[in-house]
Order: structure tokens, then C-alpha cells, then sequence
């Protein structure tokens, strides 16, 4: 307390584990969602076998399975039960995109990049960065030990919708949920208002607004969703709480009829409601999900075309307009709750006018590598794969944004296939690139290229292995929701084989992140000596060039940059070097 | 920590902004997000229920607690002049009376919310009572959120202007916009709950 000298050695609690340097913070939101990312990834594994072979044993993981059914009071012989599987499959969905993607492009990527990309020192408020990453913290460690309570954790689904969310008040998976998200929402509020007013205010001399890179806008575009689309699904959050713990009707309507007894409530209250407030959240959050990711593309595809973002005005317009959109397309989630043709003409017209910014931006991409001499290293290539992948999630979309086709796709498993076409191989390559691309930053030690060349070659495969046929089980009209794969589910007789082909590429894609985790325990252990490079990849953001090889000491820069020219000057005619950093005269 | 944020407490040319007025101005805009759904979530509920029997909260209480809140802004404001005129003593007795207002404006709410109970009156007894309990609860949440950050600029945190006046003042103007957002909600509660 007393000691203000600045030379002292900041104790190893306050430097490591309750730190207010954003880089530290940064990876600590990194190793955390890493670690819910694999851990969502684990219970899908799970469920895929109970789809591909239904209600026999999981092998390898069976006694665990039977352990935590019994533990949540299911009947298991070391199979899936059905209670356990809806379980496992709001589970997945929560901690994919709340403890995983969100945390990890925002409080990993942003909180690390963010100040070190504009020259800043920190961020605008480190101690509410701190506050940001314990209350994440916190809500991950509500969301994990609902999973060993009786009755298990959440089962109605990531979108939790009313009554079914509601009429299982015997048990209290749904109430930890609840609460979880209260605290999730909050550390992301927190750290979204850091973010933007670092960008805003923290930016050093000269980073004009045009001058910021690519990935700095789509922070802050992200940003914003998450300030003001989160807050209405607390609201909502709360008032499904009230439901809950108060006897409250919001979400229930008179005259319920649960398991054959009209429901107690005082009734008058409305399941749509919900919904109007959960995808007034959760649409901005799609766009949460991608941005960032597009914004680690572009800055992966300009320093390996060696050439400039080809329509940078155009991407940062773009971009803005579709942050704008996303606020009022809400409701294409909800075509099949008969909420009128009136509401489903102006939310379907808004939804094909926000498929236009991002067809903006994948265009901008393309573009961008014609003509230029491209660098096949890891990133590149996750940053390449990304391109049709998200366009086969972008285009496979428009079908689903229409009403009439939407009621026929919507409980099937084309929408499935479709979101995780944005999310996994799009928002999770883009993760995987970052990854690739900034380790040399974070830690001094670049990445094995031929461990990682392997990782996404097999990634690639065996992503579109499992998605690729669920657009063909959609298509013939299987149900998105049957714990047993379809196999009773007479549209489901067809196509009903792809299962086992499908679960074999998850478990592979599982294996084929062996080399990814090897790679990075192999390479911060064995490289000690390896040269230390402060910009190995010759770009010219100030990340790579103002900075000193790491690791960075707290405050980043030895002297504040200072900026004179945009960020993708590469390949200037008549220059000596095909780079020109940012920070030159 | 021995770094420095720049624009702590300056202000940024181009944005005319120190870093704690942006960021509160931002908060604020989640919590107009946060209530707006729940007036949204009460203008539905209304338009569907069959019955809106607000006949039974009692008005006379509530407009007291409304000139209470109000005033309780005026002496906000009244202790970031003083502070802005370098007047320390000014500034406690005007905190000070901001504090008292809310103690009392929670005060009478408690009076209210036990004359309900007392009626048999719950969250769960109907639509209307569910919506006013959820918001003027969460509106008393924030009163008591803004009642301990007061507090604290009142008596612990008031060292600080010994040291670093500029930034204290700063710190009651971020803390006053705030306490006029939690009396804004309740100038829009006040209608739509009782008189409407």
C-alpha cells in the first residue's frame, strides 16, 4: 500500500492472477476460453455418438457419463439419457458462445490487441478489466457446477425459451443458467465499454479514424452490439428469474397445461415476449461472434498478400451499417411463432438488406488477394479456408432469412449446419489464425509450421465432414431436436446414415486438434533459444513495429508512437522494403 | 502501477472527453437498454392482460418520493459547483443532503412495499404487481448502488482532494450523471406505474 516507488516488483498475485495489465488479462480470458471452448467441444463429442448410435454405452467415457447421470438422478447403463443429452445440448450452445467465442474474441483478442494496435499504454480502465475477466470467471464457474447438481444443468436449450424453461422449477439447472448469464452479461458489458472508450480516447497522435487497422473497427462495431444488446436480454434474464424464484407470470400465459393440471400462475403473460427480448440480444450476438473474426482476416490477408486491404472505406462502412442492421432483424428467429405477415414482410426485408455488408466484406477479401504474391503460411491458410466457408454459412443463410422456406428449414438441421458454417469453420478459423499469426507477439516464439499446416488441413476436412451432410438431413426435413439421431423419425429414414459418418468426423476433428495443443506446449517449452523477432511477419501495424520483442513490459511502448500513414502500406512502388510501417516519417 | 492512462482526468482535444465521461455515458446508454426492455416488456404485458388494477398503489407517496428524488439532483449538482468554486465544506453538506434524500426516498418505499405485503399483495399475484415489483426493485437496486458510491465520495473517498482536485471533481460529476439517470427512470416509473 505504502510503497510507491516505481521499481518494486509487483507481487506474484497482483502480477499474474489479479493483474490490471491488459496483456496479462488478455491471456487469461485466451487459456480460460480455450479451455470452455474444449469443454463445449467435448459434450457435443458425447452427444454425437448418442446420435449415431443411440442408447448403446459411450465408449472411453462411459462410466463418467453414467456417474454424472446418476449424480443428476438419470437412469444410465453408460449411455446418453435423453434428460442428460437436452442437457448436454443447451450446454454446448451456452458455453460455446458465451464461455468461449465471445470471451476469446472480445476479452482475448481485443483486450490484447486493442491498446497494443493504437499505441496506448493499457486499457482506458485496467481495474475494470480486472473486474471484467473475475466476473466472467465467476459466471463460468456457475455455469460449470450446475452440471453436478440433481437435475443437471440447463436442458430448454440455449435460448431457454418459455414455458418449457420455466415449468422445471424442481429442479435448479435453469436458475444457475440464470444467474451465470447475469454475470456473463456483466463482465462482457464491462469489457465492451473499456474497449470502446480506449479506442476512442486512447488512440496515439496521428491514428486518425482512417488510419485505424481493420481489426480495430470491428472491435469497436462490436462493442457497441454488446453495450446495447445485452442489456435487454438481462432484463429478460431477470424477469425469467422473477418467473422462477417469485411465482411470476411474465413468460406464461393463462390456463397452462402442464402434465395434464392447469399451471398455478396468475397467468397473463407471454412466451413471445421472450423471444422478442432473447434475439433482440442474441441477433446483435451473431454479429458479435463474426466481426471480430472478419477483422483478424483482414489483417492475416494484407500482410500475406503484401498488398493493401483492397476497399478498406468500403469494409469500415460496411461494417458500421451492418452493426446498425443487426439491431432490427431480430425477429427472422421467429418466423415459425405466428407472429403475422406484417412482421414477417419487414423483418425478412431487413434481414436480405444485412446480407449485403457482409457480402461487402467477403468481396473486399477476394479482392484483395488478386494479383498479390501470397505467403501460404498457417494463418494464411486458416484465413484463406475462412472465405468459402463463411460464404457457404452466409448463402446457406438466405434461405432461413425468407419465411416461406424458413418454415419448412427452421426445426431442422440445415439451420444447424448453417450458424456453425459462421461460427466453426468461420469464427473458429478465424480464432485459429489469430492464434497462429499474434503467438509470435505474446510470447516470442513463433509456432511450428508444419505441426500447424497439419492442424488445419484436417480441421478443413473434417469440419465440412460433419456439417457439410446436415445441410443434406435438413434439406430431407430431420429434426433438429430428437436425441435419438431420427431413428424412429420417418423423414429421417434416408439420409439417417450420414450420422455415423458425421460423428467419425467430430471425433477426428477432435484428434486433429492434438497437433494445435502439441504445438503450443511444444513450442513454449523446447524453443527457448529461439530467435526473437519483434515483427516476423514484416507487418506494419504498431503492434509489430513500435514494440520491443516480448515479453512486453506493463505500458507496452518504451516511447509513444507516433502515426503518420494508414495501416496496409505494402508493396509501395519504389520503396526499398515491400513494407512501411505505420509509425515512418 | 506506475504507468499512466493518458486523459484520466485532461481532456482529449478531438473529443473534448475524459476517459470516465465517455465511459459512464456509455454505461448509462446500456442502462437505457436495460430499462427500455423493461418498458417494453410493460407496454406488452398491458396491452394483453384483461385487467391493470394500479388503483391499489398509493400516489401521495410515491409524488412525495418523486419531489425527494428530484431534489436530491438539484443537490447533486449543487455539491459538484461547490467542489467546481473550491468549496469543500459546501460540497460535504450538499453530498451529505443527496445521501439523506435517498435514505428517505428508500424509506418511504419500504413503507409502500410492506403495505402491499401486508395486503396480500405479491409479485406472483399478478401481471401488473409482477412488473411493478421487478422495476421499481431494480429502480431501488440503483438507488442503493448510487447511495454507496455517494457515501463513499462522501467520507473515505474525500481524501482524494487533497491530492488530486481535478479528478475528485470529475469523480462527483461521473457519480451525478449517474444519480440523474436513476431519477430519470423514476420520472418515466412514476406515469406509467401509478398514474397511467
Amino acid at each position: 500500500m505504502s510503497d510507491h516507488s516505481s521499481h518494486h516488483e509487483e507481487s506474484f498475485l497482483r502480477k499474474y492472477i489479479f493483474s490490471i495489465d491488459h496483456k496479462i488479462i488478455g491471456i487469461q480470458y485466451g487459456i480460460t476460453s480455450l479451455f470452455f471452448l474444449l469443454f463445449g467441444f467435448s459434450l457435443m463429442l458425447v452427444m454425437r455418438w448418442q446420435l449415431a448410435y443411440p442408447d448403446t454405452p459411450v465408449p472411453l467415457v462411459g462410466g463418467l457419463i453414467k456417474w454424472l447421470a446418476e449424480l443428476n438422478g438419470f437412469a444410465s447403463n453408460g449411455n446418453l439419457p435423453p434428460d442428460l443429452y437436452n442437457v448436454f445440448g443447451a450446454m454446448h450452445g451456452t458455453i460455446m458462445i458465451f464461455l468461449g467465442v465471445v470471451p476469446i474474441v472480445v476479452g482475448a483478442f481485443g483486450n490484447y490487441l486493442v491498446p497494443l494496435q493504437i499505441g496506448a499504454p493499457d486499457m482506458a480502465f485496467p481495474k475494470l478489466n480486472m473486474a471484467s475477466y473475475w466476473t466472467y470467471f465467476v459466471g463460468g464457474v456457475v455455469m460449470v457446477v450446475s452440471f453436478f447438481i440433481p437435475g443437471g444443468a440447463a436442458n430448454s436449450g440455449w435460448t431457454s425459451y418459455p414455458p418449457l424453461s420455466e415449468i422445471t422449477t424442481a429442479t435448479h439447472g435453469q436458475t444457475f443458467w440464470l444467474i451465470g448469464m447475469i454475470f456473463l452479461i456483466t463482465s462482457s458489458l464491462l469489457g465492451s465499454m473499456n474497449i470502446i472508450v480506449t479506442i476512442v480516447q486512447l488512440r496515439v497522435e496521428g491514428l486518425t479514424w482512417m488510419r485505424l487497422p481493420f481489426f480495430i473497427w470491428t472491435q469497436l462495431i462490436t462493442s457497441f452490439l454488446l453495450v446495447l444488446a445485452f442489456p435487454p436480454l438481462e432484463a429478460a434474464g431477470i424477469l425469467q428469474l422473477m418467473d422462477r424464484v417469485a411465482g411470476t407470470s411474465f413468460f406464461l400465459p393463462s390456463g397452462l397445461v402442464v402434465g395434464g393440471e392447469v399451471l398455478a400462475n396468475s397467468g397473463g403473460g407471454s412466451p413471445l415476449l421472450w423471444q422478442h427480448l432473447f434475439w433482440f440480444l442474441a441477433h446483435p450476438e451473431v454479429y458479435v461472434l463474426i466481426l471480430p473474426g472478419m477483422g483478424v482476416i483482414g489483417e492475416i490477408i494484407a500482410n500475406n498478400t503484401r498488398k493493401p486491404l483492397w476497399g478498406y472505406k468500403s469494409l469500415v462502412y460496411g461494417i458500421t451499417f451492418l452493426g446498425f442492421m443487426s439491431f432490427i432483424v431480430w425477429a427472422h428467429h421467429m418466423f415459425l411463432t405466428g407472429m403475422g405477415q406484417a412482421m414477417s414482410v419487414f423483418f425478412q426485408t431487413t434481414t436480405m438488406i444485412i446480407s449485403i455488408p457482409s457480402v461487402i466484406v467477403l468481396t473486399c477479401f477476394l479482392i484483395s488477394l488478386w494479383g498479390g504474391s501470397i505467403r501460404f503460411n498457417t494463418p494464411m491458410l486458416f484465413a484463406l479456408s475462412w472465405l468459402p466457408m463463411f460464404g457457404i454459412g452466409g448463402l446457406t443463410g438466405l434461405p432461413l432469412g425468407l419465411a416461406p422456406p424458413d418454415i419448412h428449414l427452421h426445426d431442422t438441421y440445415y439451420v444447424i449446419s448453417h450458424f456453425h458454417y459462421i461460427v466453426a469453420p468461420g469464427t473458429i478459423f478465424a480464432i485459429f489464425a489469430g492464434i497462429y499469426y499474434w503467438f509470435p507477439k505474446v510470447t516470442g516464439k513463433m509456432l511450428n509450421e508444419r505441426l500447424g499446416k497439419t492442424h488445419f488441413w484436417f480441421s478443413l476436412i473434417f469440419m465440412n465432414g460433419i456439417f457439410f451432410p446436415m445441410l443434406i438431413q435438413g434439406l430431407a426435413g430431420v429434426s433438429r431436436r430428437l436425441a435419438d439421431g431420427g431413428i424412429t423419425y420417418a423423414h429421417a429414414q434416408g439420409v439417417i446414415h450420414y450420422n455415423s459418418f458425421m460423428s467419425a468426423s467430430a471425433w477426428w476433428l477432435a484428434v486433429a486438434q492434438i497437433p494445435f495443443i502439441v504445438n503450443i506446449i511444444w513450442t513454449l517449452i523446447k524453443k527457448k533459444d529461439n530467435p526473437v523477432d519483434p515483427n516476423p511477419w514484416k507487418a506494419t501495424t504498431i503492434e509489430w513495429t513500435d514494440t520491443t520483442s516480448p515479453p512486453l513490459g506493463h505500458g507496452n511502448f518504451e516511447k509513444e508512437p507516433v502515426v503518420y500513414r494508414g495501416p496496409y502500406e505494402y508493396s509501395v512502388p519504389n520503396e526499398k522494403e515491400d513494407y512501411i510501417p505505420q509509425t515512418k516519417k | 502501477m506506475d504507468i499512466k492512462i493518458p486523459f484520466n482526468e485532461e481532456l482529449r482535444p478531438d473529443t473534448g472527453l475524459y476517459n470516465a465521461k465517455l465511459g459512464v455515458w456509455l454505461f448509462l446508454a446500456s442502462e437505457v437498454m436495460l430499462f427500455g426492455a423493461l418498458f417494453s416488456a410493460y407496454v406488452l404485458l398491458r396491452v394483453a392482460a384483461p385487467i391493470w388494477d394500479n388503483s391499489i398503489l398509493n400516489i401521495p407517496m410515491a409524488t412525495i418520493n418523486t419531489v425527494v428524488l428530484i431534489t436530491s439532483s438539484v443537490t447533486m449538482i449543487m455539491s459538484w459547483v461547490s467542489l467546481k468554486m473550491k468549496n469543500l465544506e459546501k460540497y460535504k453538506l450538499y453530498m451529505g443532503l443527496t445521501i439523506l434524500c435517498s435514505v428517505v426516498f428508500l424509506i418511504i418505499k419500504y413503507f409502500e412495499y410492506s403495505s402491499k405485503f401486508e395486503h396480500g399483495y405479491y409479485p406472483s399475484t399478478n401481471t401488473f404487481l409482477a412488473i411493478y415489483f421487478t422495476m421499481t426493485g431494480l429502480h431501488m437496486l440503483h438507488v442503493l448502488g448510487g447511495i454507496v458510491v455517494n457515501f463513499y465520495l462522501w467520507i473515505p473517498g474525500v481524501k482524494m482532494w487533497e491530492t488530486e482536485p481535478e479528478r475528485f471533481t470529475n469523480r462527483i460529476e461521473i457519480a451525478g450523471l449517474y444519480w440523474h439517470f436513476v431519477d430519470l427512470v423514476w420520472i418515466f416509473l412514476f406515469p406509467a406505474l401509478y398514474l397511467l
